[in-house]
């Protein structure tokens, strides 16, 4: 698989000795969504920060479409867009005059078809002669993206591009998202919400603490991790499993109306067909049944559990 | 070299002048009637002559000196201190510039703007005295000279202040009274021997005479260790901005 992006055993120490980054090793692939998740003060935005060359990493090297980023740092910024996490834009300049502005930031003529045709497609066309200051949050979110774009990058970066805009925006960057991959863009996205790397990533990664746990296909990820519930309602309250059935992955709800049986999915047996017979063969009438397949979010969470706990033990 | 860079960050800062336009005309045009009202007219009536130059025009060159240095500080340091403020220097940062790259479109602006507001003070001094420059390429060079190196300086305190506080102690308390205690309404020649030698400690007293001798040949030292001072304090300026480049000073962690 070709990388665009290479991240290689970079760490990243601040002057107040606090080490944001620890030894992280990452590749993006050419063309791909790759979202990286993690808590607050994960190191999410120190690592775009080191990419884009925003923040220096203490050790490593960072190679970006083949050029080293500190050493060739001309090529590799001409060839990446980023979108701020803060709505970090100025107040007097129009709309118009700043996505000009980034643009010959990085170097490229004034090209009025292009800004024209980036507005129209963030719907901020109309919008173009307004104050920035003037413009909602969700406006001056497009804004961002259309200033990131205005040199036509072919790696951008979206740090927590969907933070505080309403569900219909969310989408609507969504779709943007996807039609930006479409004409061949590499996007890496940070975000807190689950259900977005869910719905447009195609790799995850996770990171936690400056530490890169994983990072994996997003359908291998959900297999791999994920766990399925069937939950079962009774017709009747009944006080305890029968005890042919009881284990761990078994529980009963305090009302005695539920039975919750937690399965691997990736598992050659998972017991669904016996459990129901012992049910039934204990007595015990089924009212309804429903299957639960267990979230990014859940995945997400257990991860960085299980990380926090195991630096408590050590 | 990314020149369009250079052109959109100097266009950005001008569009912020042309924006304000009533207040950068107005402001030095304002004051600068005010100076001559005050010191010219009430005060100046009462001295006749400094080394043979009208009191009222021996002022004209102190008072755009004093414009220029303040313009040149406040413009600057504005220009780089605000992106830092608001966050939008990422933008700087993560595009494919060089700090020289940016510091020549900031800088450029800031030094250009000061000279706009220099040429509007003289045009409006010249309302009030009848104008003389003896030596118009002299006058220019330091004209030039002050506004590139007090925007410079202006630069290095924009990156140096985390505060709106501290960008405004430099130049309130340390350029405006070297200033006025630098000879701009005076010549140094009439102060008592002992503020004589206190004077010439103060780098401003060499920028006003050099500058005072571009027009009327009338100086308190020579021309050539006047524009030697002012030659070595651009030196000092740029060797600052070089380090702070270097090392990223509160701009790249």
């Amino acid at each position: 698989m070709d990388n665009i992006v290479s991240v290689q055993n970079v760490s990243k120490v601040y002057d107040n000795g606090f080490q944001a980054l620890k030894n992280i090793n990452l590749n993006i692939r050419r063309g791909e969504i790759l979202a990286l998740l993690g808590p607050n003060g994960a190191g999410k935005t120190t690592l775009i920060s080191t990419i884009t060359g925003i923040v220096n990493h203490t050790s490593g090297h960072i190679l970006v479409d083949g050029f080293d980023n500190k050493k060739q740092f001309r090529e590799t910024r001409r060839r990446i867009g980023l979108v701020p996490q803060e709505l970090t834009i100025g107040a007097f300049e129009t709309v118009w005059n700043t996505v000009r502005f980034s643009r010959g930031l990085f170097g490229k003529h004034y090209d009025v078809n292009l800004i024209t045709s980036l507005l129209e497609k963030l719907s901020l066309l109309d919008k173009k002669d307004d104050q920035l200051r003037m413009l909602s949050g969700g406006m001056k979110r497009r804004v961002l993206i259309a200033k990131a774009l205005s040199h036509e990058p072919m790696i951008l970066f979206l740090d927590e591009p969907t933070a505080g805009v309403d569900v219909e925006l969310r989408k609507d960057m969504w779709h943007v998202i996807s039609e930006l991959q479409a004409q061949g863009v590499t996007i890496i996205l940070t975000t807190h919400y689950i259900e977005e790397a869910e719905e447009i990533a195609d790799r995850i990664g996770v990171i936690n603490n400056g530490e890169l746990m994983l990072v994996e296909d997003k359908d291998v990820l959900m297999s791999q991790l994920g766990k399925k519930q069937l939950i079962i309602d009774l017709k009747g309250a009944t006080k305890e499993l029968p005890s042919s059935i009881k284990s761990r992955n078994i529980e009963l709800s305090s009302d005695g109306l539920t039975i919750t049986y937690t399965y691997d999915i990736n598992a050659d047996a998972v017991g669904i067909t016996s459990l129901l017979q012992q049910l039934k063969d204990n007595g015990l009438v089924l009212k309804d049944l429903n299957t639960k397949q267990s979230s990014l979010e859940e995945i997400f969470v257990g991860l960085v559990k299980d990380s926090s706990s195991s630096r408590k033990n050590q | 070299m990314n020149i369009n860079a250079i052109a959109v960050i100097y266009r950005a800062e001008m569009m912020r002048a042309v924006n304000t336009l009533f207040q950068t005309i107005a402001s030095p045009v304002i004051s600068t009637s005010l100076y001559f009202v005050v010191f010219g007219s009430a005060i100046g009536s009462r001295i006749e002559t400094i080394d043979g130059v009208s009191y009222g025009l021996f002022i004209v060159p102190g008072l755009t000196m004093l414009t220029l240095l303040t313009q040149s500080i406040s413009n600057a340091s504005f220009g780089i201190y605000f992106p830092k403020f608001t966050g939008t220097i990422y933008e700087i940062l993560s595009a494919p510039l060089s700090f020289h790259e940016a510091l020549i479109g900031y800088v450029g602006a800031a030094a250009t703007k000061s000279l706009v507001v220099g040429t509007i003070i003289l045009l409006t001094a010249s309302l009030f005295v009848e104008m003389r420059i003896e030596h118009p390429v002299w006058m220019l060079v330091f004209l030039f000279l002050t506004c590139i190196t007090f925007s410079l300086f202006g630069f290095i305190i924009g990156i140096w202040a985390d505060s709106f506080e501290k960008l405004q102690i430099v130049p309130i308390l340390v350029i405006t009274p070297l200033v006025f205690l630098g000879g701009s309404f005076y010549s140094i020649n009439m102060l008592p021997p002992f503020w004589q030698t206190v004077s010439f400690f103060n780098p401003v007293v060499y920028l006003v005479s050099g500058f005072r001798w571009s027009f009327f040949e009338v100086s308190d030292v020579n021309v050539w260790t006047s524009f030697s001072v002012i030659a070595i304090f651009l030196v000092l300026c740029l060797a600052m901005v070089s380090w702070m480049f270097r090392t990223g000073y509160k701009l790249r962690q």
